[in-house]
């Protein structure tokens, strides 16, 4: 038994704000696209059934789980990875920031996807309160941080963003 | 020089060294995207391997057809088990002394076992190769209940040691038996229970569970045919251990082996096996000459490389009237499944297991294992804890509640009764181990105190008359739990792998400007490393932490060390650096002797620098000692300022712990809350609250998946069920409860700087507290026990079994 060849599919997307296109198989994941022809490798995988959310990227507005999509259904959009979210200066962004100071990750591997999710988040609401913050992120999985810190993370980056004073310190 | 400007308070926070919450070195690259973990490394040529596994549980390999596989475009090798004969790997020793299928010589013993190992151009042709792959199988008797292993008529599953009776810890008296481990004084203890005015009996099981990182197990492996040396990088907790490993079996220089171990996405034990997919991606890379990537994916993460727990406990207390123990006996059945790949020190096949007397004054005790074989994933790690402490924990701590409520006895008046009193540290326990320090009573104070504890039992007390009463479908459970962990291995007098002692190293290297390195035998996988062992730098010689870089993982450049689990990398390599620092200090304080024209016991450390005493005003830095130390040291000194230290610990540390879980629980339903979850730890000195506290939240978390939901289950036939995320239960942000930490302090004596060691004390107290609440909330309905995990659906079980509700 051989797999039948099936011809390549030439692909244009915005990606962190650079146009970048690939001749891909059909059946190429967006998120192999991503780590392995562009070599943007801060996105990760880490469950290939889209529970873990480890491989989270925000796709024309929306945080999209590059595990299970396919290269050549994102033709012409518009993608942004954990490559495109630090300021235009190269200092962390507010999330980024959140992150460090409040203790949001340990083993780091969860956190691009987290923080793609968190950009997301607070732009659709820029104010979320814990329990609209852990609704957000649920479909984000940590194994590290039990996530009390995140939220956290992602409150201090909300008040940054906001320009009002988030006292908490990271516990 | 002396930087007049500062106060003293200002220099030492500078320095950013023992007890800063300092902000992590760590997060910089990876809040970026920029971490670099094994899978994001991509070489030029570079291949993929990818398995067959097997559908059955049991089954002999009747052929395999690997032709239309080598068709598939881009595949290039199909390696078996009689390719890997060829050079003697198609079997591989495990740490605990068995041996395993590397890949499956002439039948399959569990479900997912590695039959063949495609390599192909990408890893998409590698699984197109894989599906190509045509096997035959015969089904053979398949053996899943642990109980049924002994039985006479047992399916014998390891056909290669059928007949050798003889184990690697002792004689075997079955086919599927694999050791009978005893500790403990089983005379006394029968007499003990013989006259005992209580005891309690009950069959504890410890479920199958799974670490299940959020980066999986994976490789690249880079074979020089030129310079004959092998380069692996790799998600491994323990580098050294694994070119080791590397040497002994596939017999090639050890120096000319070269394990790197990247930025590690999480291990909790998952990571410190050798697996088959390391020893095939080397083989291919032989074969080959390119580097060959091996990658798993979730769902042969969660069927084949490791587990953890799967311990049958039945445990036996014995107590006076008055509640005092006067004994305890434990039985474990252990299922190993179908190879022993535990990671235990070599001489401990149940791990630290006699542990299991807690934190009380036993006056004796006995305990038997045995470790069994059945048509399961191989293993036995230790998923955050100690090698078997949690296992040990939990058995105590439920049946101390189990003794408690047989005694009509409050669960938190028992155990202070019989806690270890502070005047017997250093405490012997009965079954052989030295404690080091503890005050259990003040933690135990401390935390009922806090969670207005008796406040709580008046409650469930009004609640449960109100149940009976017919107002409330709703019970309230408290747990309470008080944990005593053994961790850092460990002293080399008792434990070692392979053969090799389990020290610890550090190299320290000071720069000229007063900048250095730290190189360590340890690697973080998420801990923070980086960040805290130049705390604890910083603490001993003044140079600021910021100043000092942290590296790990490169078994070129880091001194031998055995890794990083078993909460051991404080314990052992902590002591280590601070050992190291000090060798460095003492060179230094001959350099500033010399420097500022004294005899260096006229010199007197001071934060950051050596002072004359009574000449405040005479002063020297570290950092101009590090200048020093390159151009004008003491006649006949050598210059250069760096030291090496290997650590073999005395002792073992002794962490505990006192947790409180407050839960509520719907009978009709079976949908629990956790109202409240507070935890204080001692781990002795704290050299960075903030990463503790982390640690704390994320290892609580763990407790809860495993105590709550988690199970590695298996249907009648060896089917896993349990093998995506899907199944396989991880708490997400939602149903993950609030953390309360707090903390007491009692240094270790032995420990250079009196660290304990952290990260895996909250699954260690978390399991039994969770427990403990559930099973409390069942206890007045005539429940003594309710076996893990206590998900929705069991808890509506037990609710049903008792009869209150339908």
């Amino acid at each position: 038994m051989t797999t039948p060849q099936i011809g390549k599919i030439h692909v244009t997307m915005t990606v962190n704000g650079t146009q970048v296109d690939g001749l891909v198989e059909p059946r190429l994941l967006l998120v192999h696209f991503i780590r392995e022809n562009l070599q943007l490798t801060g996105t990760h995988i880490g469950c290939e059934t889209s529970h873990c959310g480890a491989c989270t990227v925000d796709l024309d507005g929306m945080s999209v789980k590059s595990c299970t999509v396919f290269a050549v259904q994102v033709d012409g959009a518009n993608i942004m990875t954990i490559e495109g979210m630090a300021n235009a200066d190269g200092t962390l962004s507010a999330l980024q920031e959140g992150f460090r100071m409040m203790h949001g990750l340990q083993c780091g591997f969860c956190t691009p996807g987290m923080i793609m999710r968190a950009h997301r988040l607070l732009k659709e609401n820029p104010n979320p309160n814990e329990e609209e913050i852990r609704f957000g992120i649920s479909g984000n999985l940590c194994r590290c941080t039990g996530y009390q810190n995140i939220v956290k993370a992602i409150q201090y980056a909300a008040a940054k963003l906001n320009g009002t004073e988030f006292k908490e310190a990271a516990e | 020089m002396n930087d007049i400007t500062l106060t003293r308070e200002e220099r030492e926070a500078k320095l950013e060294g023992l007890g800063c919450r300092r902000k992590r070195v760590e997060d910089i690259r990876f809040t970026q995207g920029k971490g670099n973990y094994v899978d994001d490394l991509k070489l030029p040529g570079m291949l993929h391997g990818d398995f067959v596994r097997s559908p059955y549980a049991h089954a002999r390999i009747k052929s395999i057809n690997k032709d239309a596989a080598l068709k598939v475009p881009g595949v290039l090798a199909v390696l078996t088990a009689e390719d890997l004969k060829g050079v003697n790997l198609a079997w591989m020793p495990t740490l605990a002394g068995d041996v395993q299928m590397v890949l499956a010589d002439g039948k399959v013993l569990f479900q997912g076992q590695e039959v063949a190992f495609v390599v192909a151009t990408d890893r998409y042709a590698a699984d197109d190769g894989v599906v190509a792959v045509d096997v035959e199988y015969e089904a053979l008797p398949v053996l899943i209940d642990p109980f049924k292993a002994l039985e006479p008529d047992a399916p014998v599953l390891r056909e290669d040691i059928k007949d050798k009776m003889d184990g690697a810890h002792g004689p075997r008296r079955h086919p599927n038996h694999i050791f009978e481990w005893t500790v403990g004084d089983k005379e006394l203890t029968d007499a003990a229970f013989s006259k005992a005015e209580v005891a309690i009996k009950e069959l504890i099981s410890y479920q199958r569970v799974h670490p299940s990182p959020l980066e999986t197990c994976q490789c690249v492996c880079s074979f020089d045919k030129i310079k004959g040396e092998l380069t692996i990088w790799g998600t491994f907790q323990a580098p050294h251990v694994i070119r080791t490993v590397v040497a002994l079996i596939a017999k090639l220089p050890e120096q000319k082996i070269h394990v790197i171990s990247p930025d590690i996405g999480g291990g909790f034990g998952n990571k410190v096996g050798a697996y088959p997919g390391y020893i095939c991606a080397a083989v291919a890379s032989i074969v080959t000459g390119k580097p060959v990537k091996w990658v798993e994916d979730r769902i042969e993460n969660l069927t084949a490389t490791s587990f953890a727990r799967d311990y049958h406990m039945t445990a036996e207390i014995a107590a006076t009237k008055e509640g005092k123990v006067t004994a305890l006996r434990v039985h474990v059945l252990a299922d190993h499944g179908a190879f022993d790949a535990c990671a235990d020190p070599s001489k401990w096949p149940a791990g630290f297991f006699n542990i299991v007397t807690g934190s009380y004054d036993f006056p004796t005790a006995y305990v038997s294992v045995d470790g069994i074989y059945t048509n399961k994933a191989p293993g036995g790690v230790a998923y955050r804890c100690s090698f078997r402490v949690t296992e040990a924990a939990y058995c105590i701590e439920r049946a101390m509640d189990i003794l408690a409520q047989k005694l009509g006895m409050d669960p938190a008046e028992l155990r202070m009764k019989n806690f270890i009193k502070p005047e017997q540290f250093p405490y012997h326990s009965a079954l052989g181990w030295e404690y080091d320090s503890g005050d259990y009573q003040t933690a135990l104070n401390k935390a009922l105190e806090t969670v207005k504890y008796e406040d709580l039992r008046k409650e469930q007390a009004a609640k449960r008359e109100a149940f009976r009463r017919g107002e409330t479908r709703e019970i309230m459970g408290v747990g309470v739990c008080f944990f005593t962990e053994i961790v850092g291995a460990g002293p080399s007098k008792n434990c070692d792998i392979l053969g090799i002692a389990m020290f610890d190293s550090c190299e320290i290297r000071l720069h000229p400007t007063g900048a250095g390195i730290a190189r360590m035998g340890t690697k973080s996988q998420g801990q923070g490393h980086e960040t805290t062992y130049a705390q604890i730098i910083a603490s001993e010689i003044g140079i600021p932490a910021e100043d000092i870089t942290v590296e790990e993982g490169n078994t070129d450049t880091a001194p031998y060390g055995l890794g990083t689990y078993g909460s051991r990398s404080t314990p052992v390599a902590g002591a280590a650096i601070a050992t190291a620092a000090r060798k460095i200090k003492a060179k230094a304080q001959m350099i500033a002797a010399y420097r500022l024209e004294v005899h260096e016991d006229d010199l007197e450390w001071d934060v950051d620098g050596f002072r004359v005493k009574g000449l405040p005003e005479k002063f020297m830095s570290m950092k101009d000692i590090c200048w020093a130390a390159y151009n004008s040291v003491p006649p006949g000194m050598e210059p250069g300022l760096e030291a090496v230290s290997y650590y073999d610990p005395p002792n073992m540390t002794y962490p505990f712990g006192a947790y409180v879980c407050v839960m509520d629980i719907d009978v009709d339903t079976g949908v629990y809350k956790v109202r409240r979850f507070y935890a204080l730890d001692d781990c002795g000195t704290r050299i960075n609250p903030m990463i503790i506290e982390g640690q704390v939240h994320g290892g609580l978390t763990e407790a809860f998946a495993i105590a709550m939901g988690q199970e590695i289950r298996y249907d009648e036939t060896g089917n896993v069920l349990t093998g995506s995320f899907m199944d396989f239960f991880l708490p997400t942000a939602m149903e993950t409860p609030h953390w309360e930490t707090d903390y007491t302090v009692t240094p270790s004596p032995h420990h250079p700087i009196g660290a304990k060691g952290v990260g895996e004390s909250p699954n260690v107290g978390g399991v039994p507290a969770f427990s403990n609440a559930v099973n409390d909330a069942f206890s007045f309905l005539g429940s003594t026990h309710i076996q893990m995990p206590h998900d929705f659906w069991r808890n509506w079980q037990a609710a049903k079994r008792l009869g209150v509700t339908g």
